[in-house]
């Protein structure tokens, strides 16, 4: 028996090894190593690391055990030994990158080329050996983690997907340990400081959390499972209390949620909702409508603005309406804004349509930075003492309340969305989207859908403009940077173009969890850059996408799907030399 | 014929550009209720354009196009689309990620009436009884036949005074020519007047009361079905005759 099917494992190795490599070397394993999993035993630069080795060990395994069941045929035994040398040779390759640069760091100064490559990331590397035979240590480390993925990949399906769906959630847990700890808090500090610290969790929390996740993802398993064996046979109604069930009981526990959490993370919470708010919006126009928009954040600084004029005590025209008497004009107000800017541009094709949104979106930054209007808009000073939301009498001063406000006009903008889905106007833009030239020839006015989409999507966002300027109770230009625009773009990739339950998810990740890790501010950039990449070659419609995308985007995978493409025109017999 | 009775859709000398380049010259054309005409003509000799002339995709640079007696030479082309002209595009250009059923609620899109929308997929299911049993299938997985019956029911959810046709032998097997065919005498029979543009000129002409020649944008032959099928230009050119 040879051994040329183990080659196969040395390219995921490889890759591997240069991923590792490369977070390594710009500092992100250094940045994330103050925060713990487990405190003071696992943190999560650790955690990138193993799960880069899981990852790498589990696709050898399979890659090395499909090689030689084509070499050698099926042979049980073979495929057990296959995957786990597969695994450990990967492993192998993998921990070689970060020994070799344990090695060259001991032997030259590193630093004035990789400002990164600190005594720091070395001792992190060998786990507090930083000598040169501490090179051993991530080599024997990976190895045999990776072995670990690998053995994973002999594991039942059920079992496996178990083990990685908790470990998964679990990390996750371990990441949020803030949350968990500022909630656990307010049953007492002393009861908190039993499972988590600032850190992290504590040992003991972290088998608590590992157990309770655990049982829950069992549990829920189990569940699945039994509905898959007896497929479903109530009745429709049934079916749909059971769904509003589910619903509802997810709709209680966003209700309570910041009372859970408490104030800090309640205004993280908020920034989350103003991001859903928006992606909602920029889903109508681009997800709906297809309308390449890469300016929204223009609709988000107009409606901040506009609330901060009509509202502050402190500015010029000195209105003051309260938020309520001030928001039909907002919402008016930046709907204009949206017909005004939609109306030149929303002839273009899309490509040139994302450049000249994109301008326009700093153009809104670079107007309210302006001296012209800097009476009004008040230049870098922004404009302040906007008051608080005030309700029957209550006033919206803290997060936990605010939250409220952004939850009520996200469920406004849901309703909103679905009922559009169905409608007409949902319908127009489907087809407008499908083959515009088409469309028109049905009757339907492109240019008014795509109108009506650029205003509705501007109108959404003048509510999170609005919501935005009474959090902060100021507003500044500095707040309405590209990266907005950007921002809302990549949670509504990430979640799933058109999917609700996507958009919550992106703008957690994509806003939550920085916000949480202010570690990962810094590579905010490279981690959307490398989501929507991954995102875009393993799932293009998303990670909850909607059934319409989902079609559209693996059509290449229908069957005759050839048809109309003009290219396939076949010649009509009758018809000899002379042409027109 | 027709002498007494008003054309529905009349083009008066119609020019159109593409940019600076001439496409169709001094067209004129006359189509009368109750009548099937068709254009004639090869490969790039400005057939797709007329249609898109007519639906105000291009707007003409000379001459006016008449629907009913009204101008519609510069309205555009929802507005066209509403006062009764639908379309089957070539090469069918169904939605093809719609299901068939929204395919069809598509090209009722302009009624709004609603009342007569069921009564109108009827027709096309009276007409083609496979769409209806593939209501909910997305269109692009549809057989080409299939996809044509599609593209001609969508048109005629707007139940349309006139009815425009670009190509539809295009692309399909002998046998489904000669069935589309069928359906569009069947259709006319209605009470539909229909434009059809077509490159097989046998086939279309074996339905067509009148016919127009287009070559290189400028109409060289009008005459009736019976007229061209026996012109001797026509037999050389366009018959398949040595
Ligand atoms: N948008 C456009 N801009 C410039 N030229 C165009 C445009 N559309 C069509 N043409 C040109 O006009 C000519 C006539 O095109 P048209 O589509 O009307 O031909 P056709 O008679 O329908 O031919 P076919 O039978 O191949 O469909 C072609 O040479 C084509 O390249
Ligand atoms: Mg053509």
């Amino acid at each position: 028996m040879t051994l040329d099917h183990l080659k196969s494992s040395l390219k995921p190795g490889f890759y591997a090894g240069i991923v590792a490599l490369f977070i390594s070397v710009i500092g992100m394993i250094e940045t994330f190593s103050n925060r713990d999993i487990i405190h003071g035993v696992f943190s999560i630069s650790h955690t990138f690391l193993v799960i880069i080795a899981l990852i790498t060990g589990y696709f050898s395994a399979t890659r090395a055990q499909r090689a030689g069941i084509r070499q050698h045929g099926i042979d049980r035994r073979a495929e057990v030994v296959n995957a786990i040398a597969g695994s450990l040779i990967a492993g192998f390759v993998m921990g070689l990158f970060l020994a070799v640069l344990v090695v060259v760091a001991n032997l030259i100064n590193l630093r004035p080329v990789f400002v990164n490559v600190t005594p720091k990331l070395i001792d992190l590397l060998t786990f507090g050996r930083p000598s040169l035979a501490g090179s051993i240590v991530p080599l024997s480390m990976f190895t045999i983690v990776s072995g670990l993925g690998g053995a994973l990949s002999l594991f039942r399906s059920d079992i496996r997907r178990l083990i990685v769906t908790s470990l998964l959630w679990f990390a996750f847990a371990g990441l949020i340990s803030e949350v968990i700890r500022l909630s656990l808090s307010r049953l007492g500090v002393n009861v908190a400081r039993k499972f988590v610290t600032t850190r992290g969790l504590t040992p003991l929390g972290a088998a608590v959390m590992l157990a309770l996740i655990f049982a829950i993802v069992y549990a829920s398993q189990r569940l699945r499972d039994r509905q898959r064996r007896q497929p479903d046979q109530s009745s429709p109604a049934r079916k749909r209390a059971v769904r509003f069930r589910s619903w509802g009981l997810i709709f209680v526990l966003l209700l309570v949620l910041p009372w859970v959490v408490g104030r800090v993370p309640s205004d993280v919470l908020v920034l989350v909702g103003i991001y859903v708010l928006m992606g909602f919006g920029l889903n109508i126009v681009v997800g709906k409508a297809g309308l390449l928009d890469l300016g929204y954040v223009a609709f988000f600084a107009v409606g901040a603005y506009s609330t901060a004029i009509l509202t502050s005590a402190d500015q010029l025209p000195n209105i003051q309406l309260s938020f309520w008497a001030a928001l039909p004009f907002v919402i008016g107000i930046t709907g204009l804004a949206g017909l005004l800017i939609g109306a030149p541009v929303l002839r273009m094709r899309g490509d040139y349509l994302a450049i000249v949104t994109l301008g326009f979106g700093e153009i809104a930054r670079f107007l309210a930075l302006s001296d012209w209007f800097s009476p009004v808009l008040g230049g870098a000073q922004g404009v302040v003492k906007i008051p608080n939301v005030v309700i029957a009498g209550i006033e919206l001063a803290d997060p936990e309340e605010l939250y409220y406000l952004i939850m009520f006009f996200c469920l406004i903008t849901l309703f909103i969305s679905w009922r559009l889905e169905g409608s007409r106007v949902g319908r127009a833009w489907v087809a407008m989207r499908e083959d515009e030239q088409v469309a028109e020839s049905m009757g339907i006015n492109t240019i008014y859908y795509k109108m009506l989409a650029f205003a509705m999507g501007a109108m959404i966002a003048s509510l999170g403009g609005a919501v935005f300027a009474v959090k902060l109770n100021t507003v500044f230009p500095f707040s309405f940077s590209v990266n907005v625009s950007i921002t809302v773009l990549s949670l509504i990739i990430i979640g799933g173009i058109g999917s609700i339950p996507g958009v919550l998810v992106g703008a957690f990740a994509l806003v939550g969890l920085p916000e949480l890790l202010r570690e990962f501010d810094e590579y905010r950039l490279l981690l959307y850059g490398v989501a929507i990449i991954y995102m875009m070659i393993v799932r293009p419609e998303g990670l909850l996408p909607s059934v319409r995308r989902g079609r559209e985007l693996h059509e290449d995978e229908m069957a005759q799907d050839a048809w109309g493409k003009p290219a396939e025109v076949i010649p009509v017999p009758a018809n000899p030399e002379l042409s027109g | 014929m027709n002498g007494e009775k008003k054309p529905v859709l009349e083009l008066q000398n119609v020019t159109t550009h593409y940019g600076p380049i001439l496409m169709l010259q001094n067209l004129s054309v006359e189509i009368f209720p109750g009548e099937i005409v068709c254009l004639l003509g090869g490969n790039a000799s400005g057939k797709t354009t007329t249609l898109k002339t007519i639906l105000g995709m291009i707007v003409p640079t000379e001459g006016s196009v008449y629907l009913g007696g009204e101008k519609i030479s510069g309205l555009n082309t929802m507005e066209i689309v509403k006062m009764g002209i639908s379309m089957v595009p070539e090469n069918r250009r169904l939605f093809k990620r719609m299901t068939v059923r929204e395919n069809l609620e598509i090209g009722a899109f302009l009624r709004t009436n609603g009342k007569s929308l069921d009564e109108d997929m009827e027709r096309v299911f009276t007409l083609f009884p496979r769409v209806k049993e593939r209501l909910n299938q997305r269109a692009g997985t549809l057989s080409g036949g299939e996809q044509q019956m599609v593209a001609v029911g969508r048109a005629l959810m707007a139940d349309p005074k006139i009815l425009l046709m670009d190509e539809p032998s295009m692309g399909l097997a002998p046998v489904l020519v000669e069935q589309t065919f069928e359906i569009i005498q069947q259709i006319n029979e209605q009470g539909t007047t229909i434009f059809v543009v077509e490159q097989n000129a046998n086939m279309a002409l074996s339905i067509a009361n009148r016919g127009y020649v287009l070559q290189t944008g400028k109409i060289v032959l009008a005459d009736t079905a019976q007229g061209l099928l026996n012109d001797s230009m026509m037999r050389h050119a366009y018959l398949g005759e040595a």
